[in-house]
């Protein structure tokens, strides 16, 4: 049974990274075999691609404020639920589920309701005399939308936080405050500390799932555009609107698996490839991370 | 101790003030982020014209929004498949990595901590930095436009999966794995009499986020049955309904709220194993 799992991490990883890295030097498109084109894919990569500057940058917008925004959120929320003795599994239910919607069904509810015209949300700011911007139609509005919704679902971050600061000695918050910490200090000097490598741990997968974000804009784009799937037309559709949204997977999906030109989406995933490699090595070099005192 | 407290203590009325704040503040953190859901499910209940009207309560209800929900999409075919997908990854990875995590948890093996490392980075390392001769494999085995390039490769186990499992496993004592050891078990016996019924928790998390993950997933069934409306699972149809149905809002969430449903019921019911598994991957994670 175990071979199961060797075979299976050589089948589907190690053959699949080396051979991805093969298929960079090629031309292929799946009809014929693949023709050796040197580095051409990685030149017009990098000079010459319209659209891929667009998509990394895109990309690094969510890695930039998605990820600490989302952490700062659930920690936040996750320190008021430690205080909360009564009722703890209801509030923990309450402010996970969300994070349990498949994205698919959230994306659609989030543009609906902030639909420009006629969604709930505009409508309530209408009430108030607000009038309401355009959200998912409008280029600079389209990624902070997406934060909104990111935030929305962070509740598996807050349970991992809340556990993280439940496991805090309690004396040492007892001994902070005979030597007189205020709320500040004990935060800063207790509860961080002890903490921080949770925080570390979520910060990096949450970079490497930054850098991979597909689903959400995907399918934000083609909702709000009112067309249907990004195999509808990706030139016009993906992305919209005006590219805000179209991120780096996204654009390597659409060269490798619309267009079939898989030896240039091959390399755009060593690209991918090397910043995730880059983001996990400072994971891995903390040691011990992954090692569990093993009695 | 006794003289020292009542003096570090805040005084009563703050010690009020702040509790107040604090559930103010929860409270209404809390309905923010319940009025997303109550909003879809109020629409899912409206005509197809009061959608468009801004209006928030449904007036009338219009509960034929579901029936007709199942009569515009074909939701039985949507759901069976997530099934299969959901269901058979499941079973996969259970047959798969549950023997892994145990062997490299427990069992003294060369190259264990090499393929322990491996296990690590497949997991961490985005799924495209693979995809594209995966892709190949299977359009050369001629199965793209089926679920098999979604259920297949769970057999040859899972790497998030592993890893939750091994944190499992390296929990329980050894103790117990010796005891059975010396009363004539092998490693098969051991797994099978000892560790599966204490990891059982440990298996019940890996399981529901194996079949979360997978009814949820958007990316797989977009990359290989896209072109095949036969095999499409729900997340995936969802994606795709709108376009069909562009004004039509109070069918579209009702449709939302029916690929919701199965989740949240499935969480309900395993909601301890859940909250474990996510709280062990992230705290000795």
């Amino acid at each position: 049974m175990m071979a199961l799992g060797v075979i299976g991490l050589l089948v589907f990883f190690l053959y699949p990274l080396l051979a991805n890295l093969f298929y960079s030097f090629t031309n292929y498109d799946l009809a014929s075999p693949p023709k050796w084109i040197g580095l051409r894919n990685y030149s017009y990569l990098f000079t010459q691609d319209p659209r891929v500057g667009r998509a990394a940058l895109n990309t690094l917008w969510f890695v930039a404020l998605l990820v600490p925004v989302r952490i700062a959120c659930s920690l936040g929320v996750a320190m008021l639920l430690t205080r909360r003795k009564r009722a703890a599994g209801f509030w923990r239910t309450l402010f996970y589920v969300p994070a349990l919607v498949p994205p698919v069904a959230s994306v659609v509810g989030f543009v609906f309701l902030f639909n420009p015209g006629t969604g709930p949300v505009n409508t309530v700011l209408r009430a108030l005399g607000v009038k309401g911007p355009l959200w998912f139609n409008d280029p600079s509005l389209a990624k902070p939308s997406l934060l909104l919704l990111g935030v929305w679902m962070m509740g598996d971050l807050m349970v991992i936080f809340l556990a993280a600061l439940l496991d805090v000695p309690r004396d040492q918050y007892e001994a902070s405050a005979l030597d007189g910490a205020g709320g500040w200090q004990r935060f800063r000097y207790v509860t961080l500390p002890n903490i921080s490598p949770v925080l570390f741990f979520a910060a990096v997968t949450g970079v490497i799932a930054a850098l991979q974000y597909f689903t959400e804009a995907a399918v934000a784009s083609s909702v709000a555009n009112g067309k249907t799937g990004i195999d509808a037309g990706p030139d016009q559709l993906l992305g919209y609107p005006d590219d805000s949204l179209l991120t780096y997977t996204q654009w390597m999906y659409v060269q490798g698996f619309s267009s079939f030109q898989l030896g240039y989406a091959a390399a755009m995933a060593v690209v991918l490839f090397v910043a995730a490699a880059a983001v996990m090595a400072v994971l891995l070099r903390r040691a011990g991370v992954f090692r569990q005192k093993e009695k | 101790m006794t003289l020292i407290q009542p003096l570090t203590r805040p005084p009563a009325v703050k010690r009020g003030l702040t509790f107040v704040a604090e559930h103010a503040l929860l409270l209404a953190l809390g309905i923010i982020f319940l009025v997303p859901v109550v909003f879809v499910a109020l629409t899912s209940f409206m005509g197809g014209g009061q959608t468009l009207t801004g209006a928030l309560w449904p007036h009338p209800w219009e509960w034929s929004n579901y029936a007709r929900a199942f009569g515009s999409a074909p939701l039985g075919r949507w759901f069976g498949n997530s099934l299969l997908y959901a269901g058979g990854s499941t079973l996969f990875m259970l047959l798969s990595s549950v023997p892994m995590a145990y062997v490299l948890a427990k069992v003294r093996i060369r190259f264990a901590n090499l393929i322990f490392f491996a296990v690590i980075v497949a997991m961490l390392l985005p799924p495209q930095v693979t995809q594209v001769p995966v892709y190949v494999m299977w359009a050369q085995l001629r199965v793209v436009g089926t679920l098999w390039p979604l259920v297949l490769p769970h057999l040859f186990g899972n790497a998030f999966s592993v890893f939750l499992l091994r944190q499992f496993f390296l929990t329980v004592p050894d103790e117990y794995a010796d005891a059975a050891r010396m009363d004539g078990n092998g490693e098969w016996g051991i797994l099978t009499r000892v560790m599966v019924p204490m990891a059982r928790p440990g298996i019940a998390a890996a399981a529901v986020f194996m079949f979360f993950q997978c009814w949820n997933d958007y990316y797989g069934p977009l990359l290989y049955t896209s072109e095949n409306p036969a095999r499409w699972p729900v997340a995936y149809g969802l994606a795709s309904f709108h376009g069909s149905h562009s004004t039509d809002w109070g069918v579209i969430m009702a449709v939302t709220v029916l690929a919701t449903l199965p989740v949240v019921v499935v969480f309900f019911f395993a909601q301890r194993a859940f909250v474990e598994g996510i709280t062990l991957t992230g705290v000795k994670g």
